[in-house]
C-alpha cells in the first residue's frame, strides 16, 4: 500500500481534507471517500463522460484525474450546481425538456452545458453539440438534452 | 398532423416532465452503485480467458487463505441451470465443469477491498483441457465434435429451429407476376447503456437474504434466486433503485447476480459486485448477429401474395431469449401488410461468443430490414411508388394475420398519408441530385407480450395497489421497471388524472418485492398496455370510494357526482361537493387509509399450434418513417439529415416521453445501420469499450420530427400502445432505401460504414449503371 497523505480539495466552494494515496483517482475520492455519488462511473476510460466534473470551471474526466492534480483547483460536482433551494437553470430546462432518461449520463451533460453557458451565453446549436460531445447518452438520441440547453440561454438568444 | 390532446384529460395526453426528473438533474437518484451498507465487502469474477474449455481443476486454497478474502466460490456450490425462459434453462451462476466464452465466470470473491479481491482471483489455479472452439453460427448447423451444450440438435449446435408455414407459399411464388430476394447479414450490436450492472447483496440473521440490482425484471431476477439458492421467494427481497439504462441488457436474469447473492450468503456480509466496462460488453445479451433471407411473391399491380424466409441467429454461449427470438425473427414480418402466405425456416446456433439475448425491437430489426429493402426493390420493379405498394396492403383493423395474430387497432395508413405529405415525398423521392435521398422503411411491433413468462395468463401481468392516507398522498406500489423510459410518471399521471388530484400528490414506492405487487418487468413493450391499464382500474377504485365518501357528505347521489380538479361535485350544481381532502377524511372514517387495487391479465388470443404465442399481443403498434440522407461519394460518408417519424402508439399520453423513445430509438437504430459492430476475432470480442463500439454521436444524430397520429386502441389505457421499441425498427430500411435513392446502391450487409459504401459504389460503377446521371 502506498503511503497516504492530506489532499487539501475545494469541493463546491467548501475546502475538503482527505488522506488519499497518491494514486486515488479524483473519482473514486469523490465517490468513495466523500460519498459525492452524483458523479458516475460509466466506464473507467473516459469514454463516456458519466464522471465529468468542472476544474476550476473546465468540464473534466474525474475518472482520468488524479485527485492530487486537482490540488489547488476549484473542483465543482453535480452537487455543487444548484443552490440550496433552487436548481440551476440548465438544470430547470433539462427537467422542463425530458432531457433526462435513464439519468444515469445527465450529470456529466448538465455540468458541460453549465460550462459552456458560462462562457458562451449566446451559444449556437453547433458550439451545444460541440460542448457535450465528449458526453454519450444512449437513451435521448440527445435532442432533448440539445433542446434544453438551447432554451437554457438568455431570453432573446437567436 | 399531430392530434390534439383530449379535453376530457387534464393532464394524459400532454407533455408530463419526468417526476425524478429535478432528482436526477441534481445527482441525487440512487442507482446501485450509490450504495453502501456497513461492513460492505467487494466481490469480483474471475472470467474465462478461454472460449471453450472443460475445467479440470479450480482450486482456490490460496485464494481463499489470502489475507482480507472472506469467501471464494465455485460452480459447484450452486450448480442449479436457470435462465429467462423456463424452457431453455442453461446458465450457471458460476461455470459448473465447463467455460463456454471467454468471459464465462469461472469464479467470484468477496474481499476487503477491491485490490485484494483482484489478488486473490490472480492465486486460483486452474487446470483445463481446451474444445474446439466454434465462432461461425454456419458451422455449427451440423454435427460437430463437441457440442457446446448437450442437448444441441443431432450432435450440432443448433439451440432452436423453427419451421412455420401458412397458406400456400409455393403457389404463391408460382402464380406471381414479380418476385424479389433479398439476402442480408447483420453484426451483433449490444445495448451499450451508460450504467455498467451493478448488485449489491446481504444476508441478515433473520434468514432473509435483500438483493439490489440494476434488472428491467425484478420479479425473474427474484424468481432465479429463489430457485439457484434454494430459498423459498418470501424470504428473499429484490430491490430495484433508479437503472441506468436497460434496453433488454437487463432483462435476463445475470450470473452475477445470483453469484453476489451466493457470496452474501457465504459471507454473512453485504456485497456489492460492479461491472467493469470489458464486462458490461462480454455479459452482452444484445441483438444476434443475422444472416437472413427474403422472398417477396406480388401480382403485377402490387397486391403481396407470399414471404419465404430463412434466418440464422447466432445465438453464443447461452439460451437466453433465443426460442422466442428465434420465433420472433420470422413472425415480426407478419405485419404492418396483409399477407395470404407465410412461410418461415429460423435457426438459432450455439457459439462460444458472448451470449446474444434481447436488445430493443427483439427479433424485429433484422428480418424488417430485409423485408422492407425487399419492398422497395418490388416497388421498383412494378414502377410503383413505395408509399402505394405500402398502403395497397396494409393490414385492415380489426383483422386476423394468416398466423392468427389478432390485429385489433391499426394507424398505419394514417402514418403512411402523415410521413408522404410531411416529408415532400412527392418533390424528393428520386428527384433529389445526386448523393441526396429520401427513403421509406415502416414497421409494427408487439405492445407487450401476451403471455407471461412464468406463470398462465390466469394470474394477471401487473398489479397495483394503491393507498390514500390522512396526509393526503396516494402511494402507488408496483413491480414495474422503471429504467428511464418514464413509468413512473405515467403511472402517478393515471392514478391523478382518473382520482382528479394533482400529480404531486402522487408518490411511487420504489420497487421492492416486500411492497410492490408483481409486475412482470420493462420487457416486450408492456409496461403502458399493462400496467396503464391496472393503474386506472386501481384508480378508479379509490375515486370511487370518494365519489361514496361525497354521496354520504352531500347527500347526492352517486351518480349525480362527477370528479373535479382536487374536487368531487354535483353535476348540475357545481358549488355543491367536497374538496378531496375532505372525501378522503369521511372515507378513512370507516376503513382507515384507503386502500384499493387494479390487475391487469391478458386476453386470449392466438392460434393453437407449435409456437402459437410467439408474437401475440394485446395490441400492435405501426410506424411509417422517412430518412433524408446526403452521402459524399468520395469518402463513402453520409449524413442522415433527417427522419420523419409518423408512429401509432394508439393516443400518445405523455408525449415528451413518447418522443423521446423514437428520438431514442431512431439513435439507436442508426446506430446499428451506420457503424455499431461488435467485432470479433474468431470467439474474441476485440472492442468491449465504448471507445471502440461507435455508438451515434450528438453530431451525427438527424433532426426528428415526430408524427403521433394513432386512433385510441380499443383495450389500452385510454386508447394507448406501446412506443419503446416499435419505433426504432423502422429506422434502418428508411436509411438504407433513401441511401439508394441518393446513390443507387442497395446495402445489404450492416453496419453500413463509409467503406461499405464506396466498395457498393466502385461495385455500381462495375456494372455500368448509371444514376441520377453519375
Amino acid at each position: 500500500m502506498s503511503t497516504q497523505r492530506v489532499l487539501r480539495l475545494s469541493i463546491n466552494g467548501q475546502p475538503v481534507e482527505v488522506p488519499s494515496p497518491p494514486e486515488r483517482i479524483l473519482l473514486d475520492l469523490l465517490r468513495e471517500d466523500l460519498n459525492l455519488t452524483g458523479t458516475k462511473r460509466g466506464c473507467d476510460l473516459g469514454t463516456c463522460g458519466c464522471c465529468t466534473v468542472l476544474l476550476d470551471g473546465r468540464p473534466t474526466l474525474s475518472c482520468l484525474t488524479l485527485a492530487v492534480l486537482a490540488e489547488g483547483k476549484a473542483i465543482t460536482t453535480i452537487e455543487g450546481v444548484a443552490s440550496a433551494t433552487e436548481l440551476h437553470r440548465v438544470q430547470k430546462s433539462f427537467v422542463e425538456h425530458g432531457a433526462t432518461q435513464c439519468g444515469f449520463c445527465t450529470p456529466g451533460f448538465v455540468l458541460s452545458a453549465v460550462a459552456l453557458l458560462r462562457d458562451h451565453p449566446h451559444a449556437s446549436r453547433a458550439e451545444v453539440v460541440d460542448a457535450i460531445s465528449g458526453n454519450l447518452c444512449r437513451c435521448t438520441g440527445y435532442s432533448k438534452i440539445i433542446e434544453a440547453i438551447l432554451a437554457a440561454r438568455p431570453a432573446g438568444t437567436a | 398532423m399531430t392530434a390534439a390532446p383530449s379535453p376530457e384529460l387534464r393532464l394524459l395526453g400532454r407533455e408530463i416532465p419526468y417526476i425524478e426528473g429535478p432528482l436526477k438533474v441534481s445527482g441525487r437518484s440512487e442507482y446501485t452503485d450509490d450504495i453502501k451498507r456497513p461492513g460492505m465487502l467487494v466481490g469480483k469474477l474471475l472470467r474465462a480467458p478461454w472460449a471453450h474449455a472443460k475445467l479440470l481443476r479450480v482450486d482456490v486454497t490460496k485464494a481463499r487463505a489470502f489475507p482480507g478474502v472472506f469467501a471464494v466460490l465455485t460452480g459447484e456450490k450452486y450448480p442449479t441451470p436457470f435462465g429467462v425462459l423456463p424452457i431453455t434453462k442453461d446458465e450457471t451462476a458460476i461455470a459448473v465443469d465447463r467455460a463456454r466464452y471467454i468471459g464465462d465466470i469461472i469464479a467470484a470473491v468477496a474481499a476487503q477491498d477491491e485490490l485484494t479481491a483482484e489478488r486473490a482471483l490472480a492465486l486460483v489455479e486452474i487446470e483445463v483441457e481446451l474444445l474446439p472452439e466454434y465462432s461461425d453460427p454456419r458451422v455449427g448447423r451440423t454435427r460437430v465434435d463437441v457440442p457446446i451444450h448437450e442437448k444441441g440438435l443431432n450432435h450440432s449446435n443448433i439451440q432452436k429451429e423453427v419451421v412455420q408455414h401458412f397458406g400456400d407459399v409455393d403457389a404463391a411464388f408460382r402464380d406471381a407476376a414479380a418476385t424479389v430476394r433479398v439476402r442480408a447479414s447483420f453484426a451483433g450490436v449490444t445495448h451499450a447503456f451508460t450504467e455498467p450492472q451493478c448488485t449489491v447483496a446481504e444476508a441478515t440473521p433473520d434468514g432473509r437474504l435483500t438483493v439490489w440490482s440494476s434488472t428491467q425484471v425484478p420479479h425473474y431476477l427474484h424468481r432465479a434466486l429463489s430457485e439457484v439458492l434454494r430459498l423459498p421467494m418470501h424470504r428473499i427481497r429484490v430491490v430495484k433503485p433508479e437503472v441506468g439504462g436497460g434496453f433488454g441488457g437487463k432483462s435476463d436474469p445475470l450470473p452475477h447476480e445470483i453469484a453476489c447473492a451466493a457470496l452474501a450468503l457465504e459471507t454473512g456480509r453485504p456485497v456489492k459486485i460492479l461491472f467493469d466496462r470489458d464486462e458490461v460488453f462480454l455479459t452482452n445479451h444484445g441483438r444476434h448477429p443475422t444472416f437472413n433471407e427474403v422472398r417477396i411473391a406480388s401480382t403485377a399491380d402490387g397486391q403481396l401474395l407470399g414471404y419465404d424466409i430463412e434466418a440464422l441467429i447466432e445465438g453464443g454461449a447461452w439460451s437466453s431469449f433465443g426460442t422466442v427470438t428465434t420465433y420472433y425473427n420470422g413472425v415480426m414480418a407478419m405485419g404492418p401488410y396483409a399477407l395470404p402466405s407465410f412461410r418461415y425456416k429460423g435457426q438459432r446456433v450455439f457459439t462460444n461468443r458472448p451470449p446474444s439475448g434481447a436488445m430493443r425491437a427483439h427479433g424485429g430489426t433484422n428480418i424488417r430490414y430485409s423485408v422492407e429493402v425487399g419492398l422497395d426493390e418490388l416497388a421498383e420493379k412494378l414502377n410503383l411508388d413505395p408509399f402505394d405498394l405500402r398502403s395497397r396492403n396494409a393490414l385492415p383493423p380489426h383483422s386476423t394475420t394468416v398466423n392468427e395474430f389478432r390485429v385489433t387497432s391499426t394507424s398505419f395508413l394514417r402514418c403512411l398519408e402523415a410521413v408522404r405529405e410531411r416529408s415532400g415525398w412527392a418533390e424528393k423521392w428520386r428527384r433529389l441530385p445526386y448523393g441526396h435521398g429520401v427513403g421509406l422503411g415502416c414497421g409494427f411491433y408487439i405492445s407487450g407480450s401476451n403471455s407471461p413468462i412464468h406463470f398462465t395468463p390466469k394470474m394477471p401481468q401487473c398489479t397495483v395497489h394503491l393507498k390514500a392516507d390522512m396526509d393526503g398522498g396516494i402511494t402507488v406500489h408496483c413491480m414495474q421497471a422503471d429504467i428511464g423510459q418514464g413509468s413512473n410518471t405515467l403511472l402517478a399521471a393515471i392514478v391523478a388524472e382518473v382520482v382528479g388530484v394533482s400529480l404531486d400528490r402522487i408518490h411511487i414506492s420504489p420497487v421492492d418485492s416486500d411492497v410492490t405487487p408483481v409486475d412482470i418487468g420493462s420487457y416486450s413493450s408492456r409496461v403502458t398496455f399493462m400496467m396503464g391499464n391496472a393503474a386506472r382500474k386501481a384508480a378508479e377504485g379509490l375515486r370511487d370510494r370518494l365519489l361514496d365518501a361525497t354521496h354520504q357528505l352531500t347527500g347526492y347521489p352517486r351518480d349525480a357526482l362527477r370528479v373535479g380538479v382536487e374536487r368531487y361535485e354535483v353535476v348540475h350544481r357545481p358549488d355543491i361537493g367536497a374538496t378531496y381532502l375532505e372525501a378522503l377524511h369521511q372515507a378513512i372514517q370507516s376503513t382507515g387509509a384507503v386502500q384499493s387495487t387494479g390487475a391487469y391479465i391478458s386476453p386470449p388470443v392466438g392460434g393453437t399450434f407449435k409456437g402459437a404465442r410467439a408474437g401475440t399481443a394485446p395490441a400492435y403498434s405501426f410506424a411509417a418513417y422517412v430518412a433524408q440522407v446526403a452521402v459524399d461519394d468520395e469518402t463513402g460518408v453520409y449524413d442522415v439529415e433527417k427522419v420523419w417519424a409518423a408512429f401509432d402508439c394508439g393516443r400518445p399520453l405523455n408525449r415528451l416521453a413518447v418522443e423521446g423513445q423514437i428520438q431514442g430509438s431512431i439513435h439507436m437504430g442508426l446506430g446499428q445501420f451506420m457503424g455499431e459492430s461488435m467485432d470479433y476475432r474468431g470467439t474474441r470480442l476485440m472492442n468491449p469499450s465504448l471507445l471502440d463500439y461507435k455508438i451515434i454521436m450528438p453530431h451525427q444524430m438527424p433532426e426528428v420530427e415526430c408524427l403521433l397520429v394513432g386512433e385510441d386502441d380499443p383495450e389500452g389505457p385510454f386508447g394507448a400502445k406501446e412506443a419503446g421499441e416499435g419505433p426504432l425498427v423502422a429506422t434502418l430500411p428508411a436509411a438504407a432505401n433513401a441511401l439508394y435513392d441518393a446513390v443507387g446502391v442497395r446495402f445489404y450487409d450492416l453496419p453500413v460504414t463509409p467503406d461499405r459504401v464506396l466498395k457498393g459504389l466502385d461495385r455500381r460503377r462495375a456494372e455500368s449503371r448509371v444514376w441520377k446521371g453519375h
